[in-house]
């Protein structure tokens, strides 16, 4: 079984139906598995039970950026190999990569709160994750602004493209603007090392939010193609009505 | 290489004539301008420190808005498909386009600099390096514009949609130029730093603006 043979949506599709129960439920283990730990981690000396928040947040922030690195290549298998699974993979990922987006921008501002004593502040880090979330809002109103989806599809990749190769730029730039307008106040971390006791619960709530991501892709992929095939009957019928 | 320069020429003269609107531009700088000190007030001290960041705001949004037909006029009376045929390197031809709007609307904003400078009570030095760093910076805006505009006519929308594609890519543009401009009137950074920083980018934008924008009307167009 190798990239070409997932070509015939038809094979995918019987594929995608075998794989995602056994995901499903790998996920779900995971989840509660993280949850459990996350919830019988001993609290952190300065921040108390607010830290347990950095279980979801830190898998949502790695996800939202993975997610952004999912639909470049699959931006490349739309405009270098022409894979057709390649744009469905790309649409249905851009949705699921906003929310964890908005999720890593919710828990934090939450997390914010307590710890800093606002919702927002304008701190290197938060700012260009709203960016990328802008990014994302920005390809989804591209998806949904042409009916024809091949011909969003090539649109949306070379974006997806673009915005990969400027991500790093726009990263670099706000770090530099913060550090001018507020030099001293760069919030960090405790410490550089994390504890065991937080460590692990971490690595298993990111591989169970990982997971989860690949299970909602894998669902949103088979919603899409069928879909488009559903579409496609429409349109058929509606050129025999009209013949 | 003949065919890149008639491009331009053609290009230039078809914006300044009648009905080309990359004066416009200048004039929408100007408007923006003036209208900035209604919102925040007549404070001349208020407006000569927030001066550089309103010129560029300015400048941005005038680039953004003139871009919009940097494709879309050629794709309807049909010279785009030509130029897509041509034997000239699409790319080339990207950036020709992109060159000659530059020269059209976008110095025309930096002539323009030095008198919106004086509407907002900035000095001579004031004025001079946010003309120096709209100078190397427009271009960034343009070459990087120009991929939303090409996304705009393959998708046959413009207006709104191209300015939320291109303006997230336009923040390090902004920032740049707003610091390189604040450090060389009130320092305590050097002025060379961000101001290299900025001309890099240009540099980048003009390499990938035209690849990516010859891909996108490659793939899009039909």
């Amino acid at each position: 079984m190798t990239l070409i043979d997932l070509a015939n949506p038809t094979k995918f599709l019987s594929l995608t139906a075998r794989v995602l129960p056994w995901l499903t439920g790998a996920t779900a283990i995971f989840l509660l598995v993280g949850f459990y730990q996350a919830a019988m981690a001993p609290d952190d000396y300065q921040q108390g039970a607010t830290a347990k928040i950095m279980f979801v947040h830190v898998p949502n922030a790695w996800l939202a950026m993975f997610v952004w690195g999912v639909m470049s290549v699959a931006a490349l298998g739309t405009l270098v190999w022409r894979h057709p699974l390649a744009d469905v993979a790309a649409k249905a990922a851009t949705p699921i990569g906003a929310a964890f987006t908005f999720l890593a921008l919710v828990t934090g501002s939450l997390w914010g709160r307590p710890m800093w004593g606002t919702y927002w502040e304008w701190d290197a880090r938060m700012t260009s994750v709203l960016i990328l979330f802008l990014m994302y809002l920005g390809l989804m109103a591209l998806w949904r602004a042409v009916d024809d989806p091949s011909r969003a599809a090539r649109a949306a990749a070379v974006l997806t493209l673009v915005g990969a190769l400027n991500l790093p730029i726009i990263k670099f730039s706000v770090d530099w603007w913060n550090t001018l307008h507020q030099p001293a106040a760069v919030l960090r971390m405790g410490g550089t090392s994390l504890d065991k006791a937080f460590l692990i619960p971490l690595l298993v709530m990111a591989v169970g939010f990982s997971l989860l991501f690949v299970t909602l892709h894998l669902a949103a992929m088979r919603n899409e193609i069928l879909r488009r095939r559903v579409r496609s009957l429409q349109m058929m019928q509606a050129s025999q009505q009209a013949a | 290489m003949t065919a890149l320069a008639a491009l331009i020429r053609r290009d230039i003269r078809i914006a300044v004539r009648v009905g080309g609107g990359a004066l416009i531009g200048v004039l929408f700088f100007l408007t923006v301008t003036v209208l900035m000190p209604f919102a925040i007030g007549p404070d001349l001290a208020l407006l000569t420190r927030l001066g550089p960041a309103i010129l560029w705001f300015g400048a941005l949004l005038a680039s953004l808005l003139t871009l919009d037909r940097l494709f879309t006029a050629d794709h309807e009376d049909g010279s785009l498909d030509l130029i897509v045929m041509g034997r000239a390197p699409l790319e080339l031809a990207c950036a020709a386009k992109a060159l000659a709007h530059w020269l059209a609307a976008g110095l025309p904003l930096i002539v323009a600099t030095p008198v919106l400078g004086l509407l907002l009570n900035l000095d001579a030095t004031a004025t001079a390096a946010v003309a120096l760093t709209l100078l190397v910076g427009t271009p960034a805006l343009t070459f990087t514009g120009m991929i939303g505009a090409a996304l705009a006519v393959t998708l046959h929308r413009g207006g709104l949609l191209l300015a939320v594609l291109v303006l997230p890519l336009s923040i390090p543009v902004l920032i740049f130029g707003v610091a390189a401009s604040q450090a060389a009137i009130t320092g305590p950074l050097s002025f060379g730093t961000p101001f290299s920083i900025l001309c890099a980018l240009s540099l980048v934008s003009l390499v990938v603006g035209p690849f990516a924008a010859a891909a996108s009307l490659r793939h899009g167009l039909d």
